[in-house]
């Protein structure tokens, strides 16, 4: 129950010392593996699959910084979140990232005294309907029931964007994506409203897809990204320049499969920087020289990952949209590696 | 031995503390005391230094800042511009309410299923019996999801209501639609009401405790006259008379009616809305702390002595009567006490609510407030607080009913 985790978490609160603020990094080392913060089981952000092992788009960023600061892509252990406990869990230690859908708000930046050091996906509230009501339209639906998730930001947009539009409804509380999904199936509520990505996961995991629409209105700003805690400054740059690393990557066509050759040729100054060929950055940040030639040999660039996961080949189908590169139309933009 | 008996004359010195058995155990108990407090002070301090080093030190203030969310059931005014605190007592009331009628329900349960499970008939005390070991032996939070469910899952959805042949129709002559969202009924409303909600309610109060006031007055009279007479005057027809006539005469005048709940858009409006977490919550807690209640209530009744029972029939006292005068007021002193707890339970057991959508305190306050906030810390102190609260005050009012009921010694 989520009762108990406030209370752990609380205790938890109570017993730890003060070491917990600062030098992150060197408690991970030491520990050997990262504890990062997912969620219950979102479709292609962080989902258990058929064999029990996590996958996801969030999943892989885990993956990116546990090879960042090991070496080892599998020395993650996975710490599942609900909406409502999750930032309970960073601040009290349980988690030393928040990869985990989480939108980057002022209050949440400010006075819930979580840093947030990226955008790793640019999403926006929808909704989704079952097909056979016949609406087209988010404003079609005044006095409809609408599934919330607690604790969540689309809890507070629904709220504004009802209030905006001058329509009524009535909110249905769950505590997670299972509960929300099966009773938007039984028709408990008309609409299931959440990050859009989100909803194209549990529209894929339907049995009959086709049955349900999500509707064309996005009714927020979500800038999903990762999360850590307040006040050391050294964890907030090791897990920003990973993502940055993973982006600007994909800008100069560093893949998987050509990171070693490229280190091994040289020929370009940026690459050489990214790779650790040149510069010493990855020495700066506290982690190896070619943290990010692992990172990228062994999980992909940031296209590579968005493909794998979440890209229009997989189930989830997400098309690129504003997280293409800002060369490609898109606006995922990473400062230069210097 | 004439040492042993002599009172000691030495004079008090600190190693007594330890080596004297008078003062030792004393001594112990301050010492464990004063360790305890420390600890406790410890505990509280490391906290209150933690929140202060991560920038959020103890600071209630959130409570008037504008929640921004909604809520599904509010007894009182509230929407999402309302402020975090009204939210709570949205989420409070909700709290008080499903308990309430969870603890009112429950009571029946458990003592219809109390006597029912003395019966002689086997076939009706095994059935009770089953139900309490069932009931009994399963957490409350999976009869709770269970309730909702059931009503989730079994009941149609509004949009089969919908069209010229629908699939579901309106029961109760049309006038109850039980939707898997809850149950909808006529809501009474007054035509020509006395301008305000609450001038309406006090006027039938006023009505219905004058009533109860003649009703006291005539069998004292009626006590009265058997008193002189011998002959006790049939009371029935007049008090039930005093207790109904005014109060119809009341509704003709204020125009009561009743609003019918219709389909409209995508749920029923209009009319009166039971939602189904409601349901489910209060469905879920009756049926699990009533169980308790038919074992307290069988054990109540059999801690009477039989004799008891003998000795009124032996004076001629009919069985109702001997139920209601010589058993139920004994037994109640066993009764009493253990329905505090179970009352308790109950109320604290409505916390479980925000497993199926439930606004209670724990939905609003402990979870959403919470995180919208992030003042961990805070409100969990505060739900703390209020549930104590709660229940103190549960424990109190039972307590005094308790003193009330109990054999007066002499």
């Amino acid at each position: 129950m989520k009762r108990s985790i406030f209370a752990c978490a609380a205790v938890a609160l109570t017993m730890t010392g003060g070491a917990l603020a600062a030098q992150t990094l060197d408690a991970v080392k030491e520990r050997g593996e990262l504890n990062c913060g997912i969620t219950e089981g979102t479709l292609g952000f962080s989902a258990r699959d058929a064999n029990g092992v996590h996958q996801g788009f969030d999943v892989e960023f885990c993956r990116a910084l546990a090879v960042a600061i090991f070496n080892d892509a599998d020395a993650v252990n996975y710490v599942e979140l609900s909406s409502a406990n999750r930032f309970t869990a960073l601040t009290a230690g349980n988690a030393d990232v928040l990869y985990r859908t989480t939108t980057w708000t002022l209050t949440r930046d400010v006075d819930l005294k979580t840093n947030f050091v990226g955008v790793n996906y640019y999403d926006g509230q929808a909704f989704m309907v079952p097909a056979e009501l016949g609406v087209s339209s988010a404003l079609e639906l005044d006095g409809a029931t609408v599934c919330i998730e607690v604790g969540t930001t689309t809890e507070l947009n629904l709220a504004d964007y009802f209030r905006a539009n001058g329509m009524e409804y009535q909110p249905l509380p769950v505590g997670g994506t299972t509960e929300a999904k099966a009773l938007f199936e039984e028709g408990a509520c008309d609409v299931y409203t959440t990050d859009g990505s989100a909803l194209a996961g549990v529209k894929a995991s339907f049995p009959d897809p086709s049955a349900y629409v999500i509707l064309p209105e996005v009714a927020s700003k979500e800038p999903l990204g990762p999360a850590v805690r307040h006040g050391d400054e050294q964890w907030a740059d090791v897990v920003r320049w990973v993502q940055n690393a993973l982006i600007e990557a994909e800008e100069y066509d560093i893949t998987s499969e050509n990171a070693a050759q490229l280190a091994e040729s040289g020929s370009i100054p940026a690459v050489n920087r990214i790779l650790g060929v040149e510069g010493g950055l990855g020495e700066m940040l506290g982690l190896e020289n070619d943290f990010a030639l692992n990172m990228i040999t062994k999980v992909g660039n940031y296209g590579e990952i968005f493909a794998r996961t979440i890209g229009e080949s997989t189930p989830i189908g997400l098309p690129r949209g504003l997280n293409a590169l800002y060369t490609e139309g898109g606006i995922q933009y990473a400062p230069p590696f210097r | 031995m004439a040492d042993a008996a002599a009172p000691p004359s030495e004079a008090f010195r600190l190693s007594m503390l330890i080596y004297d058995s008078r003062y030792r155990s004393t001594t112990i108990q301050i010492v464990v005391l004063i360790l305890f407090l420390l600890g406790f002070f410890w505990l509280a301090n490391n906290a209150v230094q933690n929140l202060a080093a991560l920038g959020k030190p103890i600071n209630f203030g959130f409570l008037s800042q504008t929640s921004g969310y909604d809520i599904n059931q509010t007894l009182i005014e509230y929407d999402s511009t309302y402020s975090h605190g009204r939210a709570t007592m949205v989420g409070l009331l909700n709290t008080l309410l499903v308990a309430f009628m969870g603890c009112v329900t429950a009571t029946l349960i458990g003592l219809v299923g109390g006597v029912l499970r003395l019966s002689n008939n086997w076939l009706v005390s095994r059935l009770v019996t089953l139900y309490v070991e069932i009931f009994r032996n399963v957490p409350v939070l999976l009869w709770i999801i269970v309730c909702m469910l059931s009503i989730t899952s079994t009941l149609p959805g509004p949009r089969a209501f919908r069209g010229d042949d629908p699939e579901a129709s309106m029961i109760l002559f049309g006038n109850v639609a039980a939707t898997n969202r809850g149950i909808y009924v006529p809501q009474p409303f007054f035509e020509s009401g006395l301008g305000s909600a609450g001038m309406n309610f006090l006027v039938m109060a006023a009505v219905i405790i004058a009533g109860i006031f003649f009703v006291r007055w005539n069998n004292k009279r009626a006590g009265e006259i058997q008193v002189q007479t011998g002959d006790r005057p049939n009371t029935f027809w007049v008090n039930f008379a005093a207790m109904t006539v005014p109060f119809i005469v009341l509704m003709f005048v204020m125009g009561l009616s009743f609003e019918r709940p219709e389909l409209r858009g995508f749920n029923f409006k209009g009319g009166m809305q039971i939602q189904a977490p409601l349901i489910g919550v209060w469905l879920g807690l009756s049926l699990y702390t009533g169980t308790y209640i038919v074992e307290i209530v069988r054990s109540g009744i059999l801690s009477v002595s039989k004799g008891q029972s003998e000795a009124a029939a032996a004076l001629g006292i009919r069985p109702g009567l001997t139920m209601s005068l010589v058993i139920l007021p004994q037994a109640l002193r066993v009764i009493i006490p253990q329905l505090i707890s179970q009352y308790l339970n109950l109320t604290k057991n409505s916390s479980l609510g925000v497993a199926v959508g439930y606004a209670d305190l724990v939905a609003t306050l402990g979870t959403t407030t919470l995180n919208q906030s992030g003042r961990e810390m805070e409100t969990i102190l505060l739900l703390m607080a209020i549930y104590l609260t709660i229940s103190l005050t549960i424990s109190g009012v039972m307590n005094w009913y308790n003193r009330s009921v109990q054999l007066v010694g002499r």
